[in-house]
């Protein structure tokens, strides 16, 4: 910690040099950059006084790059060039791409590493590339406005995004040249910028309604501590699906085929997201599209986007749950993303909380202004700042085990930095290496979870099965990123891996990863049963006839032996069945056969260790 | 900081089964204020790894000595007895009947006209049993009979699994 200053007596000291930093909203559709001036943070604009930025990058001939309304503007002429929505690929491969890349029009470059990429007439272009773009926009407006470089950074990030997302967010930054001080959690951010001149203590909810996305987080405020208890959410659930809701809606009322041309469906879903925005604050808005008239009101808005609104409310329940708090615990709810402007989405919420949210704030710009608040404590700009924020990961970490089955070392909404050890063991004789596979995700079989880096940890010395100590730790940082180191206990073998992957999870599969770890529930019990099965039926096969080899022709007589064999070959001839109660049965059978020579062999190695002689001397004889 | 210090000693509480969580919260707080990152951001990069260590270990220490169950085996391990890796049977047959007629009884909630009432039913008895193990734990630990605690563990372990297959079924029950 920094040595307190004494200044000479009868001199004030030197005035301290405020540092320059900001916090950055790095957004789907729009970001923006905010810092604080004079103790209260500000969003900054543009010379033309405006404070969004559209996150849109356009590549041109001659490598000239254009971002914001500049970029937007080419969208219609130069689809191909122009990048949209790139927060969307962020930490994702290929494959991910792929499923996405078919309702989008860019086209997608081959590169190396598992990244993916986008062909332009600049060559090919990542998502951390131009997402870095964004960022240094960005970062030029915050030094034109504070009058020089800056000190550093905060970036929030969607708290549900996964390993892979954020690591690729802080590769943009740094691509960009920016110091980032933190990663901070969108709603966490949201929260602070409430806090501050809110009641000092109390559980706060954060309800984060963007565009594309949904963040719930359940904070704990404290004598300037903001903790988070739990966080939770839907990556594909927004403001979006309100809009096709209404298209849908006209579409019906106004007869119209269900199939359209995609120029019909723009004009539905403009007129939609304009009903939209106009009933917030108008009670009915008429609607006229191609030959038909109508009106919409406020009611019938609610009775369409009553479903979406109430997976957002069950997420909040769930969150609630994982904080093991009930709603009339809750102080104050605080509002954040555009689609929160909806008042059918206040409504609800206020219904639920059974409390008015916080909406003196504007939902676009709050996040941005609690990372700059944020920011300026990091920077050092005030040293005994007041606030802390304990934040937690948003989903699992865990290995991948026999069986293709995943162990959870660390648990979701556990409070980070955190550090867990974990030990392991060999599971054949001899084994002389072992393969470690990090995984993130709530499901019970590895294929279901996203794989975030494979590593080997080699020269285990040779010991039977079960003998070796093998303790792999992993380390979360501040930011929610990951490193994974293994070792031996006996021998001190070690590998160590910063887990830097280049691919992370899709949206959708964050969402169906949690949630199938409910619906799926009763099938991974199942799949799980089997595979437990599996393991230990080929375990017991293995063991047993090593066995049988080194002292069964001794210990058994010749009935036994055969009767023993034919266990092991029926076994055996199951271990494809997909019937894990059959499986056990005959586990069960063989456990049973085997026994008395099991027996046997213990009373042969305790007479063996009573008398001296080792296991070899017994094999030989 | 001594990162090898007792947990107790660590948030300056009495070693024993009975803390007082708020004064735990408390003191977890303001050492957190003290070490986390954050107070670290604009350090050189070797203390700022000190610090994500040191918050680490406050973290685990909180979450080991706030769970019933944590708790309870970090004291015997403190006393040289290992409770987690052992798997330690339960030789009390009323326990395993009771354990199994609880089980059935979470199974049969969803047919039940009002799960929600008799889902919250089940778990207000789990938690008085639950509670009731705790305060045999702190009896047996006090009282030095330590196999008896770790019996006791073992059970409170039933116990802790139950409450979050409880918390998991309400779940399921609201999708």
């Amino acid at each position: 910690m920094a040595l307190l200053q004494i200044s000479e007596p009868g001199r004030s000291p030197e005035p301290r040099q405020r540092k320059r930093a900001v916090g950055i909203d790095l957004g789907t559709t729009n970001s923006l950059v905010a810092t604080v001036r004079s103790g209260t943070p500000e969003t900054l604009p543009d010379e033309a006084g405006r404070h969004l930025l559209p996150s849109v990058v356009h590549y041109g001939k001659g490598a000239e790059v254009k971002v914001g309304f500049a970029a937007s503007a080419l969208a219609a002429s130069d689809p191909l060039n122009t990048l949209a929505s790139v927060k969307r690929y962020m930490g994702r491969g290929r494959e991910d791409v792929a499923t996405l890349g078919k309702t989008l029009p860019y086209e997608f470059a081959e590169t190396g590493g598992g990244m993916s990429s986008f062909k332009t007439t600049a060559g090919p272009v990542s998502p951390v590339q131009a997402s870095a773009q964004i960022l240094k926009a960005l970062e030029e407006r915050a030094e034109q406005a504070l009058g020089g470089t800056l000190d550093g950074a905060v970036i929030t990030v969607p708290a549900y995004f996964d390993d892979a997302q954020r690591q690729a967010t802080k590769d943009a930054a740094t691509l960009a040249g920016i110091k980032v001080l933190r990663l901070l959690n969108e709603p966490t951010a949201a929260a602070v910028a409430y806090g501050l001149d809110q009641q000092d203590q109390g559980v706060i909810a954060v309800y984060d309604l963007g565009g594309g996305t949904f963040d719930i987080s359940i904070l704990r405020l404290s004598k300037g501590v903001f903790e988070v208890m739990a966080t939770g959410g839907d990556s594909a659930l927004g403001g979006d699906d309100f809009d096709r809701a209404i298209a849908e809606w006209i579409r019906q009322q106004a007869a119209l085929p269900e199939a359209l041309t995609p120029a019909q469906q723009r004009v539905l879903l403009e007129a939609a997201r304009n009903a939209k925005e106009k009933l917030t604050d108008q009670p009915a808005i008429g609607i006229a599209v191609f030959d038909w008239q109508g009106e919409l009101d406020r009611a019938q808005l609610a009775q369409l986007i009553r479903p979406y609104i109430d997976k957002t409310l069950r997420a909040c329940k769930k969150a609630l749950r994982d904080a093991s708090l009930r709603t009339g615990d809750v102080g104050n709810v605080v509002m954040a993303g555009g689609s929160t402007r909806t008042p059918a989405v206040r409504e609800q919420v206020a219904d639920l909380f059974g409390r008015r949210p916080l909406v003196n704030l504007d939902p676009d710009r709050v996040v941005a202004l609690g990372a700059a608040i944020q920011a300026d404590i990091l920077v050092g700009n005030k040293p005994d700042g007041e606030i802390l924020l304990l934040d937690v990961i948003p989903l699992s970490l865990g290995l991948e085990t026999m069986g293709g089955l995943m162990e959870k070392v660390i648990h979701r909404n556990t409070t980070i930095p955190v550090a867990k050890a974990q030990e392991f063991t060999t599971f054949k004789d001899g084994q002389a290496a072992m393969a470690i596979h990090v995984l993130q995700g709530e499901r019970e079989l590895v294929a279901d979870n996203r794989s975030l880096a494979r590593f080997e940890l080699r020269d285990i010395p040779p010991m039977v099965a079960g003998a070796a100590k093998i303790q792999v730790v992993f380390q979360v940082d501040a930011d929610g990123l990951l490193s994974v180191a293994a070792k031996e206990l006996s021998s001190g073998a070690q590998a160590r891996v910063e887990v830097r992957p280049s691919y992370g999870l899709s949206d959708g599969e964050v969402m169906s990863m949690l949630k199938g770890s409910y619906t799926h529930a009763k099938e991974d019990r199942q799949a799980r049963a089997l595979r437990e099965q599996q393991v230990e039926a080929q375990r017991m096969i293995e063991d047993l006839e090593a066995a049988m080899k080194v002292d069964g022709k001794a210990l058994l007589d010749e009935e036994e032996y055969h009767c023993l064999e034919v266990a092991l070959a029926d076994l055996r001839s199951l271990l494809d069945s997909t019937d894990h109660r059959l499986l056990a049965r005959h586990i069960e059978m063989v456990a049973k056969i085997s026994e008395p020579f099991a027996a046997r062999r213990m009373n042969a190695s305790i007479k063996k260790a009573l008398s001296g002689h080792h296991l070899k001397d017994f094999e030989e004889q | 900081m001594d990162l090898t210090s007792n947990y107790f000693e660590l948030f300056g509480l009495p070693a024993a089964y009975n803390t007082d969580n708020q004064l735990l919260t408390e003191r977890y707080r303001d050492l957190q204020k003290q070490f986390h990152p954050d107070r670290y951001a604009s350090q050189p990069a070797a203390q700022q790894k000190l610090a994500v260590q040191y918050t680490a270990l406050i973290n685990h220490a909180y979450a080991t000595l706030r769970s019933p169950v944590g708790r309870a085996q970090y004291l015997l391990e403190q006393q040289g007895v290992d409770s987690r890796h052992d798997s330690t049977t339960i030789r009390d047959p009323e326990f395993l009947l009771a354990q199994m007629a609880l089980r059935e009884a979470l199974a049969d909630v969803a047919d039940a006209t009002d799960p929600f009432t008799e889902l919250e039913k089940l778990e207000k008895s789990v938690d008085k049993t639950y509670a009731g193990l705790q305060r045999q734990f702190a009896r047996e630990y006090e009282g030095e009979a330590l196999d008896d605690a770790v019996a006791t563990v073992a059970k409170m372990q039933f116990y802790q699994k139950l409450r979050s297959e409880i918390e998991q079924r309400e779940e399921e029950l609201d999708t």
